[in-house]
């Protein structure tokens, strides 16, 4: 178990005027599985190398347990990191790669068959041992890099996209085996993603980072219940932003009066609410509700998106269809916004 | 494909293929009845009178060809291992890095193939008189780099242009020193690209004449000088032997790397830049 703390971690590459990571600084508890989120080029990379010992930061520190971990070479770190493209060497049979942490470690030879075996097991690829990693299917190349990893007990696991070249079905048996594993074996996990489904489904607590620079580091509900900022908001599928200013509780739009969930913030500021949280109402009973126009409905299956305007504002809700079947677009309706769903951002 | 197209395309390249092996035996066929001939001359198809002098010659003490031998391969195998030393890392370099004056390293990387040994090697020979490397095997063995040295350089710029560097993180964050790594993972992906460009570097060598003559000072004599040598003293049997000795490896090597020679590796990819 091992605590992993990035303190102010910082690259700038040879020649780039914008540094890639800008003053990153993170606390990672011991045996947590922790999700860096951004955009592809959002440095999220590049930290993974940094905490692997494969890239030097321009300044900044990483320390395992309260030690600074800089100075060591990425064989004697205790973090091992699986790539997004698995790597497999390719002339090793399978049971040769999954071993080949072990023989570097100088363990000997029946003790890595042992080891090999039953990780292999582990990630129920058991009997594949001879073949040679290009015989093998994505989804299976990924368990016996992810198996090559934990056969040497890091202290910390490194993952970059560990989801992100898997077909939806297999995506859910490999998140199930990546956290049974990682929660068996206490080890200290961080992966990279530029998909928030992935982080979300995932991880215990995400980073998000945009720009270089962290945004908000929190557990994944809070992304979609209390995002920092508009970009955060937009990140995670927000879509509904209305500016105004916020006393006592109220706020105050070109919407008229809104109720917030409390009194705590005052002045300017931004009201955000999920698509997901939005209810059609039949009259004005309820606090909150407002005049709307449906203007383009969409029908996923599972659920419709509506597209609305309320006032000057475009709004965007997803109800469950058979909330909405009848509703045909250019109608006038009424929506509550539930004053326990609203967030306000505040500058 | 039809049938009877397939048995054009199967002819043709049968054709081709006998012609090829004409082409190549064809010229050493005069050599191997030259070194057991007892005298041959003009009307006669064959030789006359079949001996094996010749031979009894060439591994007698007297000749120098088993020594001659000897050195060669000697000669040949060092200036193999100084070009695969130095052209592995020059090809990664070049295949892999992007880097200012690129070009013009790749030009001075090939200007061995393209300007004639002779001249450079008449500047070299004052450089290596005044470091006292002429007349000596290991001044000999530096001047066989300028010809073996483009085509390993080729040969693995090629090889690391296909080549991952990923691979080598991976070992190390899997935990492999930086020797191990290239040992069991860097090494095992280029091991094609040694093989090929070191067998090009040693034929390259082992057929070097002007090189050796002008830097050996008649000092080393390799095979190539010594054939030579019965060449043009008019001894057709003792020279026909010898050069049964010397074609040995260029045929042995042929066998061993046909398949790398396919053009579909990636080994001879980097040839294309010639």
């Amino acid at each position: 178990m091992t605590h992993v703390s990035i303190q102010s971690l910082t690259k700038v590459y040879p020649g780039a005027t914008e540094p890639s990571l800008d003053r990153l600084s993170l606390e990672i508890e011991s045996g947590e599985l922790t999700a860096l989120l951004g955009p592809s080029g959002c440095g999220k990379t590049t930290t993974m190398k940094m905490i692997a010992g494969l890239l030097e930061p321009t300044s900044g520190d990483v320390t395992f347990d309260g030690r600074s971990v800089l100075n060591d070479k990425p064989e004697h770190r205790g973090v091992v990191m699986v790539f997004q493209n698995y790597l497999l060497f390719p002339y090793m049979s399978v049971a040769d790669n999954v071993g080949f942490g072990l023989k570097m470690r100088k363990v000997d030879k029946a003790e890595i068959d042992r080891r090999v075996t039953a990780i292999l097991e582990q990630v129920k690829l058991p009997d594949l041992g001879k073949r040679k990693p290009s015989e093998l299917s994505g989804g299976q190349q990924q368990r016996v890099a992810l198996a090559r990893a934990l056969i040497v007990q890091p202290d910390v696991l490194l993952l970059d996209e560990p989801l992100s070249n898997l077909d939806a079905h297999l995506r859910f048996e490999m998140r199930d085996l990546i956290r049974s594993l990682q929660q068996e074996m206490g080890i200290t996990t961080i992966f990279v993603t530029h998909d928030q489904e992935e982080a979300v489904v995932l991880a215990d607590k995400v980073a998000l980072i945009l720009d270089g620079r962290m945004k908000q580091y929190d557990t994944p509900d809070a992304f979609y219940k209390r995002p920092i900022d508009e970009s955060t908001a937009r990140f995670f599928g927000g879509q509904n932003f209305i500016q105004g200013y916020a006393e006592n509780g109220i706020f105050e739009s070109s919407l008229g009066k809104l109720e917030l969930p409390d009194h705590s913030a005052n002045g300017k500021g931004t009201l955000t609410f999920r698509p997901e949280n939005i209810r059609i109402a039949t009259d004005y009973s309820q606090p909150n509700t407002v005049d709307a126009t449906l203007t383009d409905r969409l029908y996923l299956g599972t659920q419709t998106r509506l597209k609305l305007t309320l006032g000057n504002h475009n709004i965007e809700a997803i109800c469950n269809p058979i909330d909405v079947e009848g509703l045909t677009p250019g109608q006038n309706i009424l929506v509550t916004i539930p004053a326990d769903v609203v967030w306000l951002l505040t500058s | 494909m039809s049938a009877k197209e397939s048995i054009g395309i199967r002819s043709f390249r049968f054709l081709t293929g006998a012609l090829l092996i004409i082409w190549l035996v064809l010229p050493l066929i005069p050599l191997a009845i030259w070194s057991f001939a007892h005298g041959w001359f003009f009307p006669n198809l064959l030789p006359a009178k079949w001996s094996m002098r010749a031979w009894e010659y060439t591994f007698s003490d007297t000749a120098g060809v088993i020594d001659s031998l000897w050195l060669t391969i000697g000669i040949s195998l060092a200036a193999t291992v100084l070009s695969i030393l130095i052209g592995v890392p020059a090809g990664r370099a070049l295949g892999m890095y992007k880097f200012r004056g690129k070009e013009f390293v790749e030009l001075l990387i090939l200007a061995p193939i393209i300007v004639p040994g002779i001249a450079v090697v008449l500047g070299i020979h004052s450089v290596f008189i005044s470091m006292g490397l002429n007349n000596t095997v290991t001044g000999v063995i530096l001047v066989h780099l300028i010809p073996t040295l483009p085509y390993m350089i080729l040969v693995m710029s090629g090889i690391f242009a296909n080549y991952d560097p990923a691979f080598e993180s991976q070992a190390r964050s899997l935990g492999a020193s930086p020797v191990k790594t290239f040992w069991y993972v860097t090494l095992p992906a280029i091991m094609p690209g040694i093989i090929v460009g070191g067998l090009f570097a040693f034929l390259v060598s082992w057929s070097q004449y002007i090189l050796t003559l002008l830097i050996g000072g008649g000092r080393v004599v390799t095979l190539p000088l010594l054939l030579f040598n019965f060449a043009t003293s008019g001894r057709n049997d003792i020279t026909g032997a010898i050069g049964m000795i010397y074609i040995l490896p260029g045929i042995f090597i042929l066998l061993l790397t046909a398949r790398h020679l396919s053009g579909r590796s990636g080994a001879v990819g980097g040839f294309g830049q010639i």
